[in-house]
């Protein structure tokens, strides 16, 4: 069974005038794959996103997220599923601000109700794992962009989720930084075996990764395989 | 939720300090409201307890009532006619008034000279007086005893000094009984001294007031059957202002005196004194509470502001905290403890302030040991405001906190 199955599914903006972002999605996810969804402004992909990452709802259709439907979640469900299945990584890093790396990475650890201290140890194991051990008392503003999404997804990473969503997480990141970010990706799906979700207009950040699903206006256009990452000869360079 | 646990409480004080001026300023506001507050009830408190310092010993359901000019012409008299009270009126009263408890005549002698040895006292009030006066005017026995029947048989030359002729003859202090003092030129033996510094002054101020029996000063002063002034209790339970009529018409009717006359038979109530002054301060006490409440009432307003335009700045926080997993009641609970954190901090600082202040009012009242009013506000009263700072701080959280959960996470994402 697949991790994660769309069917058909729909979604409408009302504001004013309505927008129907989301025309019939079908797509399966399994369990270990490193995906990148890529597509123009304005093709749905950051709509998919967000229901994927049960931040959103849909109108019509079915989201099975591990055999269970994710549909009409009271809040605190949807919470609970985001806390414990998905991380989150985003293209502002979306850090708090006036909360040390270490703080950062511990928060969805406090939500879930872990004891302080060994929240702390967690969090400190996950800040070395990714090179951040000397960082972690300093506040986001003291460090690079490159640094900040690696805190991002040492918090992402820390309730040890199935999968990571990640949401142009090279966005805000020079070409340098964005290769070792995409690298970092790339070996948590091989060595820990989550399931990577990138959403992405870039085609360089797309081609890190082994399945490529363009969604244009609203629908799926043509699912690439790229086992070869050969999908676009200039690499990875903006 | 566990509200208080270590975690909550340090993202809470996080958050409020993050802007220390801007809490410190919102918390003024409460701070000065309960402030406010807790020291005028506690000044109300303490200017009644003064005023109240005036009746001290008075018994609550007096009457006092002293002969004057008629008024109104009766059986032949004209009116603007002098009389006096008899001691006959006292065994008439006590026979035809079955609701009257104590009742008892006295004599006065206003501005008398007091001496002992080279000291003296210039401007006493020389009250002859029965034992079951007390009845009437508790005394505060400081030293020795009061006056007794046998002293008023024996007509013997014995007295109770007040408060001020003590100090002034004795100002080395200690035990004055069984000295001897001069009374308008004859010895008299100290037996007791009274503290009380009653003010009610139709009969003199209880301090310069020195007490002897009632006989002797009838026959010392000359005074024959004449009775300055009859005071009376009425049984538990009678309201001296029901028996003022029927006291009145028993005594005007047997000097010949028109029994409606309200001037020739003056009765002071004390029962009515007492309520006038309670519905006084009946009166500044809602005062009190109104403008306190309003001001608290401002002050919970700007909190309420405050944490609104906070909730606003914190949109994109609370979006992530949604998204990484807060439950909307873990956000509910956060903006609410903020605002009650708040708000408590700044109400308990404000009581804790005016509970200085009062104190230090309280400290200058107190002469000789001896506090004047209590201004102090009562411990129950300070929980109360502290419960009442509890449910406002709810009150003031609660539309922010509304407001933070409509906040969906997706929001945090759009501030690209």
């Amino acid at each position: 069974m697949a991790l994660i199955e769309l069917k058909d599914i729909n979604k409408t903006y009302n504001n004013g005038q309505p927008l129907h972002v989301l025309k019939g999605i079908n797509l399966q996810i399994e369990q270990g794959e490193f995906v990148a969804i890529m597509g123009a402004s304005g093709s749905g992909k950051s709509t998919l996103l967000n229901i994927l990452g049960i931040l959103d709802n849909y109108d019509t259709g079915t989201y099975l997220l591990d055999g269970t439907l994710m549909k009409d979640l009271s809040e605190k469900q949807a919470a609970s599923y985001r806390n414990h299945m998905i991380g989150f990584i985003f293209q502002s890093f979306n850090l708090i601000s006036f909360k040390t790396a270490v703080e950062n990475v511990e928060l969805p650890l406090y939500y879930q109700g872990v004891p302080r201290r060994q929240r702390h140890e967690k969090a400190m194991e996950y800040l070395e794992k990714l090179g951040l051990t000397s960082w972690a008392g300093h506040f986001p503003n003291e460090m690079s962009g490159g640094q900040k999404q690696r805190v991002a997804i040492a918090r992402a990473l820390i309730t040890q989720p199935r999968i990571i969503l990640a949401d142009e997480p090279t966005g805000a990141l020079d070409s340098k930084t964005s290769v070792e970010v995409m690298q970092l990706l790339k070996r948590l799906n091989q060595e820990e075996g989550i399931t990577i979700i990138v959403v992405t207009h870039e085609s360089g950040v797309a081609n890190e990764t082994d399945k490529i699903i363009h969604i244009k206006d609203g629908v799926i256009g043509k699912i690439e395989e790229n086992t070869r990452h050969d999908a676009w000869q200039g690499g990875l360079i903006k | 939720m566990k509200l208080f646990d270590t975690d909550t409480f340090r993202e809470i004080l996080d958050s409020l300090l993050r802007n220390k001026s801007r809490s410190l300023l919102t918390g003024f506001g409460v701070f000065w409201g309960v402030f406010m507050l807790m020291l005028l009830i506690g000044g109300g408190q303490g200017l009644k307890g003064l005023l109240m310092k005036n009746f001290e010993g008075f018994a609550q359901n007096t009457g006092i009532a002293f002969s004057s000019q008629t008024s109104k012409p009766y059986k032949g008299f004209k009116k603007g006619r002098t009389w006096n009270m008899t001691y006959a009126d006292v065994e008439r009263l006590k026979n035809l008034v079955p609701e009257l408890e104590t009742v008892t005549p006295t004599v006065s002698f206003w501005g008398r000279s007091i001496a002992r040895g080279e000291k003296s006292f210039s401007d006493a009030v020389v009250k002859g007086v029965r034992p079951d006066y007390a009845n009437i005017e508790t005394p505060k026995l400081r030293y020795g005893r009061y006056l007794t029947d046998s002293d008023n048989a024996a007509e013997r030359k014995v007295c109770v000094l007040g408060k001020k002729i003590y100090t002034n003859l004795f100002p080395e202090g200690g035990d004055p009984c069984g000295q001897r003092i001069r009374i308008d030129g004859s010895y008299f033996t100290v037996v007791g001294v009274d503290w009380n510094e009653g003010q009610i002054s139709i009969n003199g101020s209880a301090d310069e007031t020195v007490s002897i029996p009632l006989n002797l000063a009838r026959k010392a002063y000359n005074q024959g059957n004449i009775v300055h002034l009859i005071c009376f209790t009425g049984k538990e339970g009678i309201a001296i202002s029901d028996i003022t009529p029927r006291v009145r018409e028993v005594v005007n009717r047997a000097h010949y005196v028109d029994p409606t006359d309200e001037q020739a038979l003056f009765i002071m109530n004390t029962q009515l004194i007492f309520g006038i002054v309670d519905n006084l301060f009946r009166g500044i006490n809602f005062l009190v509470w109104l403008i306190g409440l309003g001001t608290l009432l401002a002050g919970i307003i700007g909190v309420s502001n405050i944490m609104m335009v906070s909730v606003r700045e914190r949109t994109t926080e609370i979006g992530i905290r949604r998204a990484i997993g807060a439950t909307p009641r873990q956000i509910l609970g956060q903006i609410l403890s903020e605002s009650i954190v708040l708000t408590l901090v700044a109400g308990m600082s404000g009581i804790v302030f005016s509970v200085l202040i009062l104190a230090g009012v309280e400290m200058a009242m107190t002469q000789g040991g001896i506090l004047k009013a209590a201004f102090q506000v009562p411990f129950a009263t300070a929980v109360l405001a502290a419960m009442l700072l509890t449910v406002l701080g709810v009150a003031a959280g609660a539309m922010p906190a509304s407001r933070a959960l409509q906040i969906k996470p997706v929001d945090a994402m759009r501030d690209e």
